[in-house]
């Protein structure tokens, strides 16, 4: 380790947390995890009393902070087309306390709305100046499988700071970008950090990274995916699907959306909505054409885009293995077991 | 910010009724800014996002060719449970409607220079065709092609759409054009046959050829064996893809499909990447 890398690295104790908080809120309007109605997502807070440390993780993924379920996109006067309304924030975010899973999902999100053509602006706009402030899993789900995709419970990639709950009541706090060091210094409180700091660390992610049971194969399986288009396996995985989208509208890499208009009696709105390729409606064209029929050809669509397409296009797996999917499917149908029957075929 | 959702004013100054059953419209349009036109820039086979407030986006391919400068023409069918197109053809002259684009990729037209054209299409998917038609045929144009086929059919005589510009070129003599319908009617003087069987009739020849292919899925799928039994190969047979989209712009994820979007990758393939792409239609 080099000498500076060490200044890059603090403790904190929760107890302190507040007032670091506290700092970091005269400049940043800060996101965090908050537990309301039994349910925990990411909404901005003013006290660090109302995050709840202990989530496993949030019930939706704070995709939602850059491309939002719904947004008004333009507005208009009825027939006066292209008058723009603006509508993003002014206040540079920090989202804190956001899993590794989900940090890494953002950086495949930008892929595809921040790409060399094309600039979603709304999406940009919201993106840009964002901090991440990451809470590693000392805790994985039986759910989990981010070892199996390419990260891990103490995974830093695309973080500008990470924080490890020590379980002492301490966090080990490592600043991972020059921004990230720039919030760790907001407060001089912060403590240095012992030896027997950094083996707690040592052990705590060796134990979280045993946490996480599933260990799924998925080297070349972009290639198998190539050959099994036609696979009678896809009249198997599909046949439990109820085609709700809950996985899709649940999971931290979609990004398919529609846009649609709505109008009342003053002005017309066009609007963006989250829209799901497990829905009929999703391909259906004018003319009543529809290019995939059932639930077997969108199941397999939402396959071949994580584990194919994407991988194709961008270079890696539009799956972060947070398993969300797997969490809220109301038939059980577990992606895992898909990837091995795919394995198996 | 920038303003890539963004549609810009246009107004619609003629509609033309092409067909019989009177759900086909041609709409010309001219930006209520002129400059708005020339940023407009665009070649033939490329689409645009064409917006009625109130009822949405529809995207449509450019049907005027790239040197027609004043105004851009789309050709539009009506569905009964097509929103926007519903709503399109609702309009009066003189209505403002939206324009977002132009999206997609084009027609070779550089790769089409000194080779003999084989234009191929069918129904109403003629539209970019007709863009690409009047583009090759321009005094500006003309001489860097060599000979030009045209073969375009309908289900009747009636749904023959450009009817008057297809009589224009039938006069010329720098273009072989062959009109085709599915089913003749009493006063119907011309072909009556199927396209892939007209074109194995006409057979042109592959020698220094490209195929430029479009039509609706039927059509292509028996029209690829006869070109291909003409000899050309499939990279040199040229076609256009639909799919709903949303965007436009390869974001939403609608007209995926491989690792392609229709709408940014295409909506030009050559016959050999579309058999590459695992669900296409032909």
């Amino acid at each position: 380790m080099r000498k500076g890398d060490r200044l890059k690295e603090k403790i904190i104790k929760k107890e302190q947390i507040g007032k670091w908080l506290e700092k970091l809120g005269k400049d940043y309007e800060i996101w965090a995890p908050v537990k309301k109605n039994g349910l925990v997502s990411f909404y901005p807070i003013q006290s660090a009393k109302e995050i709840y440390f202990d989530f496993l993780n949030s019930k939706k993924t704070p995709k939602d902070l850059f491309f939002p379920q719904s947004e008004v996109l333009l507005s208009f006067p009825k027939e006066e087309v292209g008058k723009e309304v603006k509508t993003i924030l002014q206040k540079p975010r920090i989202i804190f306390a956001i899993r590794p899973c989900d940090a890494k999902s953002l950086a495949l999100l930008d892929q595809v709305f921040d790409s060399e053509d094309y600039q979603d602006p709304y999406y940009v706009e919201r993106r840009e100046g964002i901090l991440l402030v990451g809470l590693a899993c000392t805790h994985p789900q039986q759910s989990c499988f981010c070892t199996s995709v390419g990260g891990g419970p103490f995974e830093k990639a695309h973080l500008d700071l990470v924080m490890a709950d020590l379980g002492d009541g301490k966090y080990f706090v490592e600043a991972l970008t020059q921004l990230g060091e720039g919030l760790m210094q907001r407060d001089d409180s912060l403590q240095d950090v012992q030896e027997k700091d950094r083996e707690k660390l040592a052990k705590t992610k060796e134990e979280a990274e045993e946490k996480v049971k599933s260990k799924l194969v998925t080297k070349g399986l972009e290639k198998k995916l190539d050959k099994i288009f036609d696979s009678p396996l896809w009249d198997r995985v599909h046949q439990r699907c109820l085609g709700c989208g809950i996985c899709t509208y649940l999971c931290s890499t979609c990004h398919c959306f529609a846009l649609l208009d709505e109008k009342d009696k003053a002005r017309v709105k066009r609007i963006r909505n989250w829209d799901s390729c497990m829905f009929p409606e999703f391909t259906v064209e004018a003319s009543g054409h529809n290019p995939r029929i059932s639930n077997r050809e969108r199941m397999r669509q939402r396959v071949m885009h994580k584990f194919n397409y994407f991988v194709e296009r961008y270079g890696e797996t539009a799956c972060v293995g947070c398993g969300r999917c797997i969490q809220s499917c109301p038939v059980n149908i577990d992606i895992r077991e898909i990837i091995e029957e795919i394995r198996n075929e | 910010m920038n303003d890539l959702y963004h549609p810009r004013s246009v107004v619609i100054k003629k509609t033309v009724i092409e067909n019989e059953a009177r759900d086909i419209k041609t709409f010309e349009l001219v930006f209520l800014d002129q400059e708005e036109r020339e940023k407009f820039e665009f070649s033939c086979g490329q689409f645009a996002m064409l917006s009625v407030a109130g009822a949405g986006e529809s995207p449509i391919g450019i049907a005027s060719s790239p040197l027609d400068d004043e105004y851009l023409h789309f050709t539009v069918k009506r569905y009964p449970t097509g929103v926007v197109t519903t709503a399109l053809h609702s309009l009066e002259e003189g209505s403002e409607i939206g324009v977002r684009g132009p999206y997609g990729n084009f027609y070779p037209l550089k790769a089409m220079e000194d080779k003999n054209i084989v234009i191929v299409g069918g129904g109403f998917a003629f539209t970019t065709l007709r863009s690409t038609i009047r583009y090759l045929l321009h005094d500006k144009n003309r001489s860097r092609f060599k000979d030009i086929t045209v073969l375009y059919g309908a289900r009747t005589p009636g749904e023959l759409i450009y009817k008057s510009e297809l009589k224009q070129w039938e006069e010329r003599d720098d273009v072989n054009m062959y009109v085709t319908v599915d089913r003749g009617e009493e006063d119907w003087k011309g072909r009556v046959g199927l396209v892939p069987n007209i074109l194995s009739e006409v057979a042109p020849s592959s020698e220094n050829s490209i195929a430029l292919v479009c039509g609706p899925p039927i059509m292509l799928k028996y029209t690829m064996p006869p070109l291909l039994d003409l000899g050309f190969s499939p990279e040199r047979i040229i076609t256009s893809l639909e799919r709903r989209m949303s965007c436009g712009i390869g974001k939403c994820g609608r007209c995926n499909i491989g690792s392609k979007y229709i709408c940014k990758d295409g909506p030009v393939f050559t016959y050999k990447e579309l058999r590459e792409l695992p669900e296409a239609a032909v």
